[in-house]
């Protein structure tokens, strides 16, 4: 996202030789022209806000109550402000992008403008909005208390010439009335111009973090999500593409190949065995039998069957079956379970299955499957010795990827000893 | 065999259903009806009342286990009806779905593949339509591979015994393809109903019920199968 090789005045700050760079310049550059941008932000944020600091504060000191005018006045005030501030935000921050090249050239991706509705519903926007109040609020404050430090410098580094020309000059603390006993705190006024120096860029160098940090990308909800809903769209697709090939294969080529080697089973009931016939003609039968089995396999390979012929507690029956341990299936399903799911869940059962078979050395397990919410909730547990840790590879850091593209997640509770449980929910509807 | 056995026959695909009327015919079966879906099925059954159904697993309207159902059903209705499922693939609980159905006899559960071997496929036919019980040995030899099998207290020649007896062979059959003498087959079907508690009455019954206890997983069935809860069973 970012390109570190790209210099910024927060890497310039840390070389030796910064005080003589050009950045402390263009430190002074961004801090300059923050001023006006900064400066009209803090009276909009004041016309509001220093009212409404008043009358808390009379209501908090004096229990007055606030007059109805100045009430009206605060409410339609707070109402517009937070009703502008995202359109407003919006230039601001555009302005503000590109002001940051100053500090900081790394480049920093342009938002579009893409609606007034979006403004107020995009995370991204209320994060322009947060920098406003920043803008307008905390920056001026840390201004001031620099302008003053700069001023006090200068008072203290003229103070010798000054002291010469009245009776008497204040610095500081102490009292000085000779130029002579001025001339240490002049010293120490000059010892400090390269530290002001260097606090100009301080102060430029975190106010540009912060500009980066609220009008950089940001992990924007709304994108996230639908980023992951366009994944769980891909493996619908996904599994549909894979029932629709099952499906031609099962329903059109199985049948038309047995009806093949049927026939060809029944020429050579025809054929005397001394033709010279016979011979090609049974291997042309045994070959097409090695087909049939070939092509069972790769149907299989493709979708379980059980799952389309049954439904997902029949299919997770025939597993447990088929399990090198015995295992109780317990099946509370009410509602109809989506198809994706269905195949997802039965994935589970047959991984953790196989799992319990290869590395718990348990004695039973057990399959649970109910449905709480939306969510249908898949439970494998085993009474086996425990310590499942999939950075082992158990198969199942694949699992827990195929139960996330799903959009569901996966528990596993593995303690050394046992017993082992794992817990998979996966939503319904999306 | 004297008597022609009348058979109705469900298979969606138009090709294979042409071949399997043609095989049927050619082996002296009379085929009342080939039809195409389930509903169709129960209907040219209930219409023909033939002695034996075959018919497809997945066949349409719902394109799951329709066809298995179909069949469930007629054997309820008519409980001395042959039916023979046919599916693409292994299921052990479309079998044990279909030997729950009435006492267990005159049932066939069979790969779609074997009807490659023609005479094999038709030998199969004329067991169950006499009244004996077949299952696909594919489905046998993953049960047998089962390490909990609750017949693990066989012996391994006990449990290759009790699969050619899920294949619907008599003990004549079983003692021609192990190479042993009928008798010692007898000692061997003995020991077997004894290890799984079956009592002595009618044998034949008795030999399906050892099957049945095979493909539950269980221990040994009562005739009724009230404890299965599988997909004809479970489903929603």
């Amino acid at each position: 996202m970012t390109s570190p090789q790209l210099p910024h005045l927060a890497t310039a700050l840390r070389n030796p030789r910064y005080l003589v760079s050009e950045w402390p310049w263009r430190a002074l550059g961004y801090l300059v022209s923050t001023a006006p941008i900064a400066g009209v932000l803090s009276v909009g944020l004041l016309l509001v806000g220093a009212p409404l600091l008043a009358a808390v504060n009379a209501v908090r000191q004096h229990g007055r109550p606030i007059p109805l005018p100045l009430a009206l006045f605060l409410t339609l005030g707070t109402l517009a402000l937070v009703g502008f501030a995202p359109i407003v935000s919006a230039a601001v921050a555009a302005v503000e992008r590109w002001r940051l090249g100053l500090v900081d050239p790394r480049p920093l991706p342009a938002r579009r403008w893409s609606g007034v509705a979006e403004r107020y519903t995009s995370a991204s926007a209320w994060r322009e909005v947060a920098y406003l109040v920043w803008l307008g609020g905390v920056v001026p404050v840390v201004y001031w208390v620099y302008l003053l430090l700069v001023l006090i410098d200068i008072l203290v580094v003229t103070s010798p010439w000054l002291a010469g020309d009245a009776d008497q000059v204040i610095v500081l603390w102490d009292i000085v009335d000779r130029p002579g006993e001025a001339v240490p705190y002049a010293i120490v006024g000059v010892l400090l111009l390269p530290v002001l120096w260097y606090g100009l860029g301080v102060i430029a160098a975190v106010q540009g973090a912060v500009a980066r940090w609220l009008l950089g990308s940001s992990p924007d909800i709304v994108e996230l999500r639908e980023v992951t809903r366009s994944r769980a769209r891909l493996v619908d697709a996904y599994e549909a593409e894979r029932r629709r090939i099952e499906r031609d294969l099962h329903d059109a080529a199985q049948p038309r190949l047995t009806s093949l080697t049927l026939q060809l089973g029944l020429a050579r009931l025809d054929v005397p065995e001394d033709s010279p016939a016979a011979r090609p003609l049974a291997v042309a039968h045994d070959q097409a039998k090695g087909l049939m089995i070939m092509l069972r396999q790769i149907v299989h390979g493709i979708r379980p069957q059980s799952l389309t012929d049954l439904n997902l507690a029949g299919a997770v029956r025939e597993l447990a079956d088929e399990a090198a341990v015995p295992v109780t299936v317990h099946a509370d399903l009410d509602r109809p379970v989506p198809e994706n799911v269905e195949t997802t869940a039965w994935y589970v059962v047959s991984e953790s299955l196989n799992n319990v078979t290869r590395h718990a050395s348990a004695t039973r397990a057990e399959v649970r499957l109910t449905q709480a919410g939306d969510r249908l909730v898949v439970e494998v547990s085993d009474d086996g010795r425990g310590g499942a840790d999939p950075a082992r590879g158990t198969g199942l850091t694949g699992l827990a990827d195929r139960v996330s593209a799903a959009g569901g997640r996966l528990l596993l509770a593995s303690p050394p000893g046992g017993p082992t449980l794992v817990r998979v929910e996966l939503p319904c509807h999306r | 065999m004297p008597q022609v056995t009348r058979v109705v026959l469900a298979e969606d695909e138009v090709l294979l259903r042409e071949g399997l009327v043609g095989l049927l015919e050619r082996f002296g079966f009379e085929v009342l009806a080939a039809v195409g879906s389930a509903p169709e099925l129960l209907e040219a059954t209930r219409l023909h009342r033939p002695d034996l159904v075959v018919t497809d697993i997945r066949m349409p309207p719902g394109r799951r286990d329709d066809g298995l159902r179909a069949a469930v059903a007629l054997r309820s209705e008519q409980p001395e009806l042959a039916v023979v499922v046919l599916s693409q693939h292994v299921q052990a609980g479309y079998a044990a779905a279909l030997l729950d159905s009435g006492d267990g006899r005159r049932v066939g559960y069979l790969l779609k593949d074997r009807v490659a071997e023609v005479v094999e496929f038709v030998e199969h036919l004329r067991i169950v339509a006499g009244g004996g019980t077949v299952v696909d040995p594919d489905v046998v030899r993953r049960l047998l591979h089962r390490p909990h099998d609750p017949l693990a207290a066989l012996s391994p020649r006990e449990r290759e015994v009790l699969a050619l007896i899920a294949e619907g062979r008599s003990n004549a059959a079983i003692a021609a393809a192990l190479h042993v003498t009928e008798a010692a087959v007898g000692k061997h079907v003995g020991n077997i109903l004894t290890k799984l508690g079956l009592l002595p009455s009618d044998d034949t019954n008795r030999r399906v019920l050892a099957v049945l206890t095979y493909l539950r997983g269980g221990p040994a069935a009562d005739p009724g199968g009230s404890t299965w809860t599988g997909p004809a069973a479970g489903r929603r």
